[in-house]
């Protein structure tokens, strides 16, 4: 008997009895939709998670001043100054690891344009600020060097501001006033969007950081923040050990005594991040698998009641000259194209309710073309796997006993 | 050399074993069935022979003693070899028709070839043929369900024929049917017999039914009691004819349909 046969007698045999084989393909069709939107589900919230981590910035770390402690209470992070804008020098030029490197100093401010005015913070950074935070333009330009050396009133603005202030008119070359200070605007960024945490990204403007320290701020000497990108994702960690070693000395800390600084390195949390995130894809399709394989124990129940009532058609073939091989091949040649087929109708749930559920997450939908394949074999597998005990049982079947079964 | 029986049963004992009992089934048969025969097989239930025609038609062995179909020892073949014998030198009639449900006369009748490994278009021309034979033709495409019992056991025997077996083993043909329908499946059975001269035995303990065959074997507590010739056949044809008039049935006979189908057909030429 040939393959085309085979398959012909097996859909016919199935067919005979169409709701009994669509709810048993039910579970299979609810296993592999179940593993395809589990897996992509999964994949996309790693990517969404990488996504997040990328907008934070190339291989980023970010330099922060210790605590302090007085009187045996500590102050909690950033309570003190220690850090300058040498040390940011001093670690760009002697940092191998580190690429750019921008100190970045803080100030909230009232920014006015016409009869516009809108509350934000200004981030003062030097020109590597677009290059560190992997962040381009939208419009216009970004300071220089020597708008940074000169303290220049100069300002770049995120989109949120420039939304808020210039309805409608082209903000570059336009003057706007920080603390009643004309600053003149270079360009604006591209949206970027919430952060992870919820923070709107583009509700800032950039200006050089010498401008914040000696214009709008009160201490003039020290950087909130030293904001470093590291010359490749791996080299996050060196640069770390080397920023530490760097800042000890230069603030001559003692072995033995606590940092004045913290370094913060953002792929430790990126890789974190989507280690978790892979974790729970796994689990997630784990689970799913596991309702795979009850959806094969229900065709191999079904199979089974199929065997025993179709005993005498059995024994009949068994009569006319069916060997034992035919009898195994037609039972288990049904189980297969019952998981088979509920594993392809699967895919096609499975893809539609990733789509849905990405949709509504507002997640990438990601839907890998490796755990489709590995659904079907796997669902073929269960076929063949939870078919051969049934199919065995039928082709041992005495003829005579078979036939004498009512 | 003479050719060889084509059923040679020596000295044939089968037991079962059922829990601690043990019953003999088969006491030492010795049965010879030469090729162009037609054997009835009589005898009460218990008797042997239904355990017999098993053996015979290799669905069973025996468990002493030595079983040769057409000079070939069969008697400790395996499954496979068992199986494949019966596709191709047998053919086997029940009193249950024993057809696939929801699958047409012909698919019925090509069940055997499928096993065989015909290819598919002498498949169908083979199965059209013995659907022919029985005078079924126009009833291809029915299913069981839409024939009456006489049609459906001569479906029944169209499969047993379609793989020119040398033999054909009938279980209670009749068992299931009304004697006319008895006598038309009997009627088949001297014609292929006689014309064919393709081997029949069958089993019935109705004694007209016996009396169509040339040769009637009696069984008893496992053994053979008697095996004579039959004095005076049964022409099964003429019997129906001798049979008293049943209007419905003449009717069903001239429209070539039978009541059931009719039944189940719109009354359009009725109104």
């Amino acid at each position: 008997m040939g393959v085309g046969t085979i398959l012909k007698l097996a859909l016919r045999a199935l067919g005979r009895n169409r709701v009994r084989s669509v709810l048993t393909m039910l579970g299979v069709i609810i296993g592999v939709a179940a593993v395809i939107a589990m897996v992509s589900l999964g994949a996309g919230a790693q990517q969404q998670v990488a996504n997040d981590i990328a907008s934070m910035g190339a291989n980023i770390l970010y330099v922060s001043p210790g605590s302090s402690k007085s009187m045996g209470m500590n102050r909690g992070a950033g309570s003190v100054q220690t850090l300058t804008a040498e040390d940011a020098d001093a670690i760009r030029s002697e940092c191998p690891a580190v690429r750019w490197v921008s100190p970045m100093v803080g100030a909230t401010a009232l920014v006015v344009f016409g009869n516009q005015n809108w509350s934000t913070r200004a981030d003062g950074a030097n020109e590597r600020f677009t290059d560190i935070r992997n962040w381009p333009l939208e419009s216009g330009a970004f300071f220089t060097e020597i708008d940074v050396r000169t303290a220049a009133r100069v300002a770049v603005l995120g989109h949120t501001v420039a939304d808020n202030l210039f309805q409608g008119v082209d903000p570059e070359g336009q003057t706007i006033r920080l603390r009643n200070l004309p600053f003149r605007v270079l360009g604006v960024l591209t949206r970027k969007g919430q952060n992870q945490w919820g923070r709107d990204q583009d509700d800032t403007i950039i200006v050089p950081y010498t401008t914040v320290q000696k214009k709008l701020s009160a201490s003039p000497l020290w950087v909130n923040q030293i904001m470093v990108s590291a010359v490749s994702s791996r080299a996050g960690y060196t640069a770390e050990q080397e920023i530490s070693e760097l800042l000890r000395q230069r603030h001559k800390i003692l072995p033995g005594r606590e940092d004045d600084f913290f370094v913060r390195n953002l792929s430790d949390m990126a890789e974190a991040a989507e280690e978790t995130q892979k974790t729970m894809g796994l689990l997630l399709g784990s689970i799913a698998g596991v309702s795979l394989i009850v959806g094969g124990i229900g065709i191999m129940n079904i199979m089974l009641v199929s065997v025993a009532e179709r005993t005498r058609e059995i024994g009949i073939r068994m009569a006319v000259g069916a060997r034992s091989r035919h009898v195994r091949l037609q039972f288990l040649s049904e189980a297969l194209v019952l998981s088979t087929s509920g594993g392809l109708i699967g895919i096609g749930v499975g893809v539609l309710v990733s789509w849905l559920m990405a949709g509504g997450l507002g997640w990438p939908v990601l839907i890998s073309s490796p755990s489709i394949l590995i659904s079907v074999l796997f669902s073929a597998a269960v076929g063949v796997f939870f078919g051969y005990y049934p199919a065995s049982k039928a082709a041992a079947l005495d003829p005579i006993v078979a036939l004498r079964y009512e | 050399m003479t050719e060889p029986a084509l059923v040679q049963l020596r000295d044939v004992h089968k037991t079962y074993r059922t829990g601690d009992v043990v019953v003999h089934a088969l006491r030492g048969i010795n049965l010879t069935i030469e090729k162009g025969e037609f054997a009835a097989v009589v005898g009460a239930s218990g008797s042997g022979k239904s355990t017999t025609m098993n053996i015979i038609g290799c669905l069973d062995r025996p468990t002493r003693g030595r079983y040769e179909l057409e000079g070939r020892d069969v008697t400790n073949l395996g499954r496979d070899d068992l199986a494949d014998l019966r596709n191709k030198r047998l053919g086997f009639v029940f009193q249950t028709f024993n057809l696939l449900a929801r699958t047409s006369a012909l698919e019925n009748v090509e069940l055997p070839l499928l096993y065989a490994g015909v290819p598919g278009a002498e498949r169908l021309k083979r199965s059209e043929e013995s659907l022919g034979r029985v005078g079924l033709s126009g009833r291809a495409g029915f299913m069981p369900s839409q024939l009456s019992g006489g049609q459906q056991q001569r479906v029944a025997i169209a499969r047993a024929l379609v793989n020119n077996p040398a033999l054909i083993l009938a279980d209670e043909p009749t068992g299931s049917l009304d004697t006319r329908n008895s006598f038309d499946v009997l009627g088949l059975f001297q014609e292929l017999n006689a014309e064919l001269g393709v081997t029949v035995i069958l089993v019935t303990h109705e004694i007209d039914i016996a009396k169509c065959a040339k040769r009637i074997i009696t069984f008893r507590d496992g053994h053979i009691r008697s095996d004579e010739r039959v004095a005076q056949r049964i022409d099964a044809r003429a019997a129906i004819a001798a049979l008293p008039p049943d209007e419905e049935e003449e009717q069903a006979a001239e429209s070539g349909e039978p009541a059931a189908a009719r039944a189940l057909r719109p009354a359009e030429g009725r109104a």
